[in-house]
């Protein structure tokens, strides 16, 4: 087992992350930046290491100065948490050159499932329904054109190299397509440095509905069940909920199985998550792979009563998995508070919190790195905490949001509390009718 | 014992992983504790301890080779110093902080002389100090011009970034 883990990250995941370490007994080191001087992650390592400017290419993004962190300190493994470098292959190299153990997955899966067209390819080839579209990227506007005359409209027209929404455009109709693919990969080409483009069916009322994995050293991978994250504004997710209100058992049973064929086909270590479209009809396709933890795994955590990061320390340490499937066992339901104005387009609202005083009481969790005096820094993204409500039902799981929001006190700057607040009255999300389209028809009061 | 001895010992310490070490002589007696066990501190807590520590030892003279007016002072300045945060009773002064992480080495062989040393005139392009990270030795160059007045870190120790290493009196 390791003695030291370095976490390269910061807010909550770098606290969470922490936590499980100390239930370890492994110490720990925190990195942090200018800005994050009195950050909580920083207080409760066991060492802590300023690595550079308030900028996170200066900081949370430098390689060079996060391993000579590791270095000065004799941490054997680097927990890298989600976004920052958690999917970047070069880091995960350059981990293992220095005989660090990266705590995620190696640079050759990394680049498999981090390049869409990549991914989608080897996914094919592995069985896991995919999304019907073009093979690898598209030759030319005629290409794309012929493709989409055969799959029928509407159709996606995706940048290879894009993500958040970006180098994407819909194409409801033939003679919209030409300016549809030029605009796209030109956003792409400049945003990305990669024009190249891919075509897809474009699924209507789409579900967003991901399965959990863990894969070992060994070859073995199971599955964790599903989460929904279908309630997400600009590709980004403001709720999920586990179970999925539109699973039956024999759709998590087939999802649950392509997943793990997913995971055995790149002979995936560690935890991992496989998202998916599913539409009307209970058809489900590969959206993509994310070889990381993921922001909301507190819910299949609740679940299933597993700590997900305890999971992915004694995996990357060697240690062989059940090879069981777990299926959830209650109803959890996780709202992302964000330092945001929901009345005003959800504009960032960084600042101090003048008060504090977080939710608590039976079925009630709370991730979260902020506290009463804590200035939120504006370089960084704007989640400050996780609520996650768990019961026995879905009924009791919103009961019991509704009643946290209610508790829930942020002062002195703006949160999204409101919104989620007006999510758990909202006649749709109550009847657990809702598609990646919600938020089209969302209005706040 | 000097104040170097007890820092270089709290910090292997630290390292070793364990929690408490009882070092006792005819001249004196040191007890040292890490933070394993309550409820985490950063490891810069650990050596404010040696503020506490020397007054309880009977330190040895100064020692001979450094000038003497600041001999008795250097010493335990350093400690505290090393130990707290950068303070701002040097408002005149330039703070020369680390631009990274690494280990700091004073001297670029372990038999020659440190680059440079308290009451040495420095200009922009002097070496000050070598900071060694990942099997690469940095020369680290000073952006000032001015005499150094203190020397914050020692020789071979681990520093971060944004670490205060000179203090330099620019007039």
């Amino acid at each position: 087992m390791f003695n030291k883990i370095l976490i390269a990250n910061r807010g909550e995941i770098a606290l969470r992350i922490i936590r499980t370490c100390r239930e370890m007994r492994i110490r720990t080191v925190a990195v942090y930046s200018t800005a994050d001087a009195d950050s909580l992650h920083v207080r409760f390592a066991d060492e802590a290491v300023c690595i550079g400017d308030a900028p996170s290419s200066s900081s949370y993004l430098n390689i060079p100065h996060i391993i000579a962190a590791a270095e000065i300190t004799n941490a054997d493994a680097i927990h890298p948490g989600y976004g920052f470098l958690s999917e970047n292959a070069r880091f995960s190299r350059i981990c293992q050159e220095n005989g660090i153990k990266f705590i995620g997955a190696s640079p050759e899966q990394i680049d498999q499932m981090g390049d869409k067209a990549t991914a989608k390819s080897t996914m094919q080839k592995a069985g896991v329904p995919c999304i019907p579209g073009s093979e690898g990227l598209l030759d030319s506007v005629e290409q794309a054109k012929k493709l989409a005359a055969e799959m029928g409209y509407p159709v996606m027209l995706k940048a290879t190299a894009g993500g958040g929404g970006r180098g994407m455009r819909a194409v409801w109709k033939k003679d919209e397509l030409q300016k549809a693919y030029e605009t796209a990969s030109a956003e792409a080409g400049a945003a990305f440095g990669n024009s190249g483009m891919y075509m897809e069916k474009l699924i209507e009322e789409p579900r967003h509905i991901e399965i959990q994995i863990i894969g070992d050293q060994y070859g073995k991978a199971c599955h964790l069940s599903e989460r929904d994250c279908s309630v997400q504004r600009r590709h980004q997710k403001l709720t999920e909920e586990t179970p999925s209100p539109f699973m039956t058992a024999k759709l998590r049973n087939a999802m649950g199985r392509a997943a793990i064929k997913a995971a055995k086909a790149i002979k995936y270590e560690g935890a991992g998550t496989v998202e998916f479209l599913v539409d009307k009809d209970r058809n489900f396709y590969f959206r993509e792979m994310n070889t990381r933890i993921q922001v909301e795994h507190p819910i299949t955590e609740q679940v299933i009563d597993y700590d997900l990061i305890r999971e992915q320390i004694k995996v990357a340490a060697g240690e062989p998995i059940s090879g069981s499937n777990y299926e959830p066992k209650l109803h959890s339901i996780e709202c992302r508070i964000n330092a945001e104005d929901p009345y005003n387009d959800f504009r960032p609202s960084p600042g101090m919190i003048t008060s504090f005083h977080a939710p608590g009481g039976h079925g009630v969790r709370l991730d979260t790195h902020v506290y009463t005096g804590y200035t939120i820094p504006p370089h960084y993204d704007s989640m400050i905490a996780k609520l996650i409500t768990t019961a026995q039902t879905r009924e009791e799981a919103i009961d019991k949001m509704r009643r946290a929001l209610d508790e829930f006190v942020i002062e002195g700057i703006k949160t999204t509390i409101p919104f989620h607040r007006q999510l758990m009255d909202d006649p749709n999300y109550l009847k657990g009718v809702y598609t990646t389209k919600f938020m089209e028809d969302f209005e706040l009061k | 014992m000097d104040i170097k001895e007890i820092q270089n010992l709290i910090r292997f310490v630290a390292r070793s992983g364990a929690t408490e070490v009882n070092l006792e002589t005819e001249e004196f007696k040191i007890n040292i504790k890490t933070s394993a066990d309550q409820a985490a501190m950063p490891e810069q807590a650990v050596l404010q301890h040696v503020a506490q520590v020397i007054p309880a030892a009977p330190v040895a003279a100064a020692p001979a080779a450094v000038p003497s007016a600041p001999a008795a002072q250097v010493p335990a300045a350093s400690a505290d110093t090393t130990a707290s945060a950068p303070s701002d009773d040097d408002d005149k002064y330039i703070t020369v902080k680390s631009p990274m992480i690494g280990t700091l080495y004073r001297r670029p062989t372990p038999e020659k002389d440190t680059f440079v040393s308290v009451g040495d005139e420095i200009k922009p392009g002097d070496v000050l100090c070598i900071i060694e990270a990942m099997k690469l030795f940095n020369e680290i160059e000073s952006e000032v011009t001015g005499k150094v007045v203190k020397v914050l870190v020692d020789d071979q120790t681990p520093v971060e970034f944004d670490q205060p290493l000179f203090l330099v009196d620019p007039s």
